[in-house]
């Protein structure tokens, strides 16, 4: 009687799992997961889903979608328990792990249309010249200044022309308005860090990233200006003057006349700004360079269904229709820019120099490409902090952090 | 009678069996397999660990970082014990008193240990906002400037030490408040009668026979000390500059931060060797000092 109970048990799984591939109306089943439409674009992805579903009759796509925060933890143990969804999606950053794991299926861009996708984004994310992953939407960082606060001062709007000492002298004009009004924010991370450098001439590694350059006197005297805007003309407020504050609330407060960040922020801005703001191409120094950020839909290895998660990967990638969707709901940069999908991207403002952001396009830099950045990240953070506290000089930060993060990581 | 013996034994077998099983499957086979994993390399994503030898506990004995987190921990330790012992002592005598509105005063210490430990520090963050926060408020209107608790290095690990005394003081004065309840009052007459004074009291009497509880109060304390870390994550996130970084948020770092699975494994079983030992320290030199009855 036990037995027979255990098999009636097991034949009903073994029916429930099979099941799961094929709806009641014979349709295939692809399970997506996905961090970026959390917030606040959960219905510009259904819709998107919608309008797949509406060209594909025989695909069903089922969505999940968790917070930035736990989204990483739950895909690394879903994918190590062999749970990994059909189809999701990968940032650049965590990208080349994933694939280096062989956890990504190749996708054939053969087979599928990418003609209207971006080249760098598509680059960013192939491995030798298989593509592994396809690019959903971009995005760079800008200058965003508070029109209002240069009026009072009665100064120049910034051009894309600008470099590190105009800002500069700007940034002390508005500085001078008040106690607590402050010139310009750049945050002072790795991030910023691996950008800035490259503005001066410097880098982060070497060319075939093989060996750590980050004590190069380039990349000291760019540390050294970024604290300098801290520490000596204090027009970028330290931690004790941002009290907890992040630079988004200082600007949207109307006490910060520039602040350096994404084109992500463009919607929180256009929402709860009460004064006029507008964008340029973030200043350089010898030369311009601005970051470059990407993500991506992947297809599992694992999955039962590539073609039909391929399929649904380039919808979300290449097709003009998603784009517009995208566009539309102001949501970072589409990869397929076609005319259109432009048009519709600069016509909602703020801000109106929207052009900027396609002039950023030539300065990109991308992170190193490597598999423990994140450490790297923080330990080289960790020395960058020391020297904001003055515990060390720019130089002593680098050198230490040459030789501790080369041994380590090398 | 022999034979019920035997059921006897029985059911206390079957009775165990369940909970048993619970402790094999969600205790004894994770802390086997986090001890085999402390020999390989895991990032989780890549599929099988990678056997590596003593590779990473020689990684975290070279490094200086185990031994600044140790030193922190330290602090934590020289900083919330004394801290909690004391406090929770005197507020367990007020406690013992026969004061109007005691148990009203019980059961408001009692509410912060029935909080949330995230709920908790949300709020003790933004209170104690160098900037904005309430604590430097009050004490501006009193004229002093205060520091950036949780900003400011000298300031980071005493600001975690007080809101895990605000924290935990209700829960172990209510303990020391037991254990004085337990002192038989024939004792402390008698001792009136021989001509003590209330500090001879306190330090021939009360402490003695309380010694057991203070004994167990102690032990607890010092493994929360080593497992410091919700408060730590959520108010300082282990900075400024690392100085309120403590072993367990290094382990939740390295393994769900940097999915370097091996090396937290290798963390969390120095963690546990330390705790073991200091444990078995604390009973060998209970015989010194405490006293039962």
């Amino acid at each position: 009687m036990k037995k027979l109970t255990v098999f009636i048990l097991l034949v009903f799984m073994v029916f429930t799992i099979t099941a799961c591939n094929k709806d009641d109306d014979g349709r295939i089943q692809i399970d997506f997961l996905n961090f970026s439409s959390n917030g606040g674009q959960e219905e510009t992805l259904a819709a998107m889903i919608e309008a797949f579903e509406t060209e594909n009759p025989d695909i069903k796509v089922n969505v999940e979608t968790l917070g930035y925060d736990d989204y990483f933890t739950q895909l690394a143990i879903r994918v190590a328990g062999n749970q990994a969804p059909d189809v999701y999606e990968l940032n650049i950053e965590n990208f080349k792990a994933y694939a280096d794991k062989g956890a990504l299926s190749e996708i054939d861009t053969t087979k599928i249309d990418v003609s209207q996708v971006h080249e760098t984004t598509l680059e960013a994310f192939q491995i030798g010249s298989k593509q592994y992953g396809l690019p959903t939407k971009f995005s760079n960082v800008v200058l965003i200044y508070n029109k209002d606060l240069f009026d009072e001062a009665g100064i120049d709007y910034p051009t894309n022309d600008w470099t590190w000492d105009e800002e500069l002298e700007a940034a002390q004009a508005i500085r001078a308005l008040g106690d607590g009004i402050f010139g310009v924010s750049r945050p002072i991370q790795t991030h910023e860090f691996y950008k800035t450098v490259v503005q001066n001439g410097g880098s982060m590694m070497n060319v075939d990233q093989t060996e750590f350059t980050l004590n190069s006197v380039e990349n000291i005297e760019a540390l050294g200006m970024m604290i300098d805007r801290i520490n000596e003309t204090n027009v970028t407020p330290n931690a004790e003057q941002l009290g907890g504050m992040g630079d988004w609330d200082l600007f949207l407060s109307g006490r910060l006349g520039m602040i350096v960040t994404g084109i992500w922020a463009f919607s929180t801005f256009a929402d709860e700004a009460d004064f006029d703001w507008d964008i340029v191409v973030e200043p350089g120094i010898k030369t311009k360079a601005t970051h470059f950020f990407s993500d991506a839909v992947v297809v599992s290895s694992k999955s039962k269904q590539q073609e039909a998660g391929a399929k649904f990967a380039a919808f979300l990638s290449g097709s003009e229709e998603a784009a517009l969707l995208r566009a539309d709901a102001n949501w970072d940069l589409p990869v397929a820019l076609t005319d259109e999908v432009v048009d519709t991207y600069k016509s909602i403002t703020p801000p109106l120099n929207k052009q900027a952001v396609f002039d950023s396009l030539d300065y990109l830099v991308t992170p190193p490409s490597l598999e423990r950045f994140n450490e790297i990240a923080d330990d080289l953070k960790s020395y960058l902090d020391r020297a904001i506290a003055k515990e060390l000089t720019a130089k002593e930060a680098l050198d230490q952090a040459q030789a501790f993060i080369s041994s380590k990581y090398e | 009678m022999k034979k019920l013996h035997k059921n006897f034994k029985f059911y206390i077998i079957i009775f165990l069996i369940p909970c048993s099983i619970g402790y094999l499957i969600f205790s004894l086979l994770p802390m086997i397999s986090a001890l085999y994993l402390s020999f390989t390399s895991w990032d989780v994503i890549g599929g099988t660990p990678n056997f590596i030898g003593a590779e990473n506990y020689q990684n975290i004995f070279d490094g200086d970082e185990f031994y600044r987190v140790m030193g922190n921990t330290f602090k934590f330790i020289i900083l919330y014990i004394p801290g909690i012992i004391i406090s929770s002592f005197l507020v367990a005598i007020l406690f013992d008193t026969k004061v109007k509105g005691v148990t009203g005063f019980r059961i408001l210490l009692f509410i912060p240990v029935l909080t949330s430990w995230v709920a908790g520090s949300i709020i003790w963050k933004s209170a104690l906002n160098g900037q904005y926060g309430l604590i430097n408020n009050i004490l501006g209107l009193i004229g002093i400037e205060g520091p950036g608790w949780l900003t400011d290095t000298k300031w980071s690990m005493v600001s975690v030490v007080l809101v895990s005394i605000w924290k935990d003081l209700g829960f172990f004065s209510l303990i020391i408040f037991g254990g004085l309840r337990g002192i038989d009052k024939t004792v402390y007459e008698a001792a009136e009668i021989d001509g003590a004074n209330s500090f001879q009291t306190l330090r021939r009497i009360t402490l003695p026979l309380v010694s057991p509880t203070l004994f167990f109060v102690l032990i607890t304390t010092m493994i929360n000390s080593f497992q410091l870390f919700p408060q730590v994550m959520v108010m300082t996130g282990g900075g400024p500059l690392g100085s309120t970084q403590v072993i367990v948020e290094r382990i939740y770092t390295y393994g769900f931060k940097y999915f370097n699975m091996g090396y937290a494994a290798a963390l969390s079983m120095i963690l546990l060797i330390v705790i073991v030992s200091i444990t078995i320290i604390q009973l060998i030199l209970q015989k010194k000092w405490v006293f039962y009855e």
